[in-house]
């Protein structure tokens, strides 16, 4: 299957359509993503019946949603579809709609990138708990500095009678003025052999 | 017709887990019931999560590994194969034949593995508690000693390198696989004898959890629980990796695509493995086990550089389509690293196949899907 002729097809089906070749995918507009989809799952050249892969890529400039789609009937794929988003504002159509398949692995991609897939029956994080703060996967996300005292936790084990050092107290303290969370450093690479 | 006995039922709701022995691990399923009748079913996952994505962001190539044994804990050596598979596609490497020969050995061997507990841990939710699996462990044992054998390791196997395996096999081991494959058949038969034709199992199973074709497709349902719908979609026979399309082998299919189709693919499949296995073992040639070029991995990860790209692997695990999805920037750590977990999207159409079953049905609903935790919530 040429990715080639997949988009020579796609520009004659949709006069007007932008879509650029990138690692042998098609990079599409969010807004043209769902009618592609749903004439790369019907015409009958095609049959991309499965969805197989939903994932995102932070590139730092921008977010990625990525398709991976297969054909079961012509045993046939995968043609990949990228969306590019940015970052401040990542929002997509969902494909729940066409592929009940995308239902979990959207919910991962939002729970993680924190990209909004727009008319998903259920958006919520899945992994994450509720109230969890931040996109884990996301390159700027900093993880919560465990090895820090907050005031909060100061708080906390004063009301179960333990003894905190004042050093501790007043850092927490400081922490809280600044309005600042503790976060811990990402691990940098490490130096080459 | 029946009549209703009560007029004003008020519906139920239930945590079954999660800690529940019939989740199979730490998996919640927020159950509303009608009396005994399920309505709607949520599951909610993630009690397992460690960010294994993250965390091989912050590894090396090769230190990542060892990590992808502990998603799906039963089948560590098919995990290793869509990793290494992956890679491969990435940075361009070929694996000597010897070592594929081995690859498609030991992904095979872990096949069995998998499909004899899992239909073990089946019977224990239908409530036949212990004897059947362990007809099945006494099995599974003889492969994992295998294991332990040529990768040092009975489950964490971390057999795979990028460009071929870790070891060649220890002198005599071939010769006992070659029993234990001779062997396998004799017991599937005794296994088939007390368990295919059993009133109790036909009754519990048959009609339950029926999985029709349409949805099992558009759910992106995998593995052998497509196959026991009916979708014709084996990635060993569609991509041919490694070396699969030299072998000769069926791909058994369901029609129902109930837990008993689900129950009978497993057994069905095993003999197909054993079939490959077979073939396999009487061509094995003798040669190299690791491209000469990746030798030097071991000692020094960092220095693997895979070049700028991306590259999606995935491969035929025992629980469905496991893919990896690898963006390198051309650093020593990928720059994405991502799991498409066969568990994890099976699991989408759990609620479909509850509704209108009792609770008893759930359990075994569950159980076959077939799913490991650990993969699961990655």
């Amino acid at each position: 299957m040429n990715i080639i002729d997949v988009k020579s097809k796609l520009e004659s089906q949709f006069p007007g359509i932008q879509i650029q070749i990138v690692n042998g995918a098609l990079l599409l507009k969010p807004e043209d993503l769902l009618r592609v989809v749903q004439f790369l799952k019907e015409s009958p050249e095609w049959r991309m019946d499965y969805l197989s892969l939903i994932t995102a890529v932070d590139y730092l400039e921008f977010l990625e949603s990525v398709y991976h789609l297969y054909s079961t009937e012509k045993k046939s794929g995968p043609v990949v579809i990228k969306v590019r988003l940015p970052r401040d504002n990542p929002k997509i159509p969902s494909l729940v709609p066409i592929y009940r398949g995308a239902e979990y692995q959207e919910r991962e991609a939002y729970d993680m990138m924190g990209i909004i897939y727009e008319g998903h029956p259920d958006l919520r994080r899945i992994f994450m708990w509720e109230g969890f703060e931040g996109f884990p996967l996301r390159k700027d996300y900093l993880p919560e500095d465990e090895d820090v005292l907050e005031m909060e936790d100061v708080e906390w084990l004063e009301r179960h009678g333990v003894k905190v050092p004042e050093e501790y107290k007043a850092f927490a303290q400081q922490l809280k003025a600044s309005g600042k969370e503790a976060r811990a450093e990402r691990p940098k690479a490490q130096a080459e052999p | 017709m029946t009549t209703p006995i009560l007029q004003d039922t008020e519906t139920l709701e239930v945590n079954l887990g999660p800690q529940h022995p019939s989740t199979h691990g730490v998996f919640r399923m927020n159950v509303k019931l009608e009396g005994e009748t399920i309505v709607s079913l949520k599951p909610v996952m993630g009690y397992l999560h460690r960010n294994h994505e993250q965390i091989a962001e912050n590894m090396s190539y090769l230190g990542s590994m060892p990590y992808t044994d502990r998603l799906d804990y039963f089948n560590s050596m098919s995990n290793n194969f869509g990793y290494a598979l992956a890679v491969e596609k990435l940075a361009n490497i070929e694996v000597p034949e010897r070592a594929e020969y081995l690859r498609v050995i030991m992904a095979e061997l872990t096949r069995l593995v998998n499909h004899v507990s899992v239909i073990g841990f089946l019977l224990n939710d239908l409530g036949a508690f212990f004897t059947p699996i362990l007809y099945a462990f006494r099995e599974r044992e003889k492969i994992l000693d295998i294991f332990e054998e040529t990768a040092g390791s009975r489950m964490m196997c971390n057999y795979f390198r990028f460009g071929g395996v870790k070891l060649d096999l220890p002198s005599g081991v071939l010769d006992r696989i070659k029993k234990i494959v001779s062997g396998f058949p004799k017991f599937l038969d005794e296994f088939e004898g007390l368990l295919t034709k059993n009133e109790i199992l036909c009754m519990r199973c048959q009609n339950v959890g029926v999985l029709p074709y349409d949805l099992a497709l558009n759910a992106g349902i995998t593995g052998p629980m497509a196959r026991a719908s009916g979708v014709n979609y084996d990635i060993r026979k569609v991509d041919g990796y490694s070396l699969y399309n030299r072998f000769k082998f069926k791909i058994p299919l369901g029609k129902a695509g109930d837990v008993y189709d689900r129950y009978m693919i497993r057994i069905l499949e095993m003999r197909q493995s054993l079939e490959i296995l077979r073939q396999a073992l009487k061509e094995i040639p003798e040669g190299p086990v690791l491209n000469p070029k990746q030798a030097t991995l071991a000692k020094a990860p960092r220095n693997f550089k895979p070049p700028k790209g991306e590259a999606y692997g995935r491969v035929e695990a025992p629980k469905g389509e496991l893919g990896f999805y690898l963006v390198s920037d051309g650093s020593a750590q990928p720059w994405r690293y991502h799991v498409r977990a066969p568990s994890f999207v099976n699991l989408t159409v759990l609620e479909d196949l509850c509704i209108g079953h009792k609770v008893a049905d759930a359990v075994i609903i569950l159980g076959s899907i077939d799913i490991v935790l650990g993969e699961v919530d990655h």
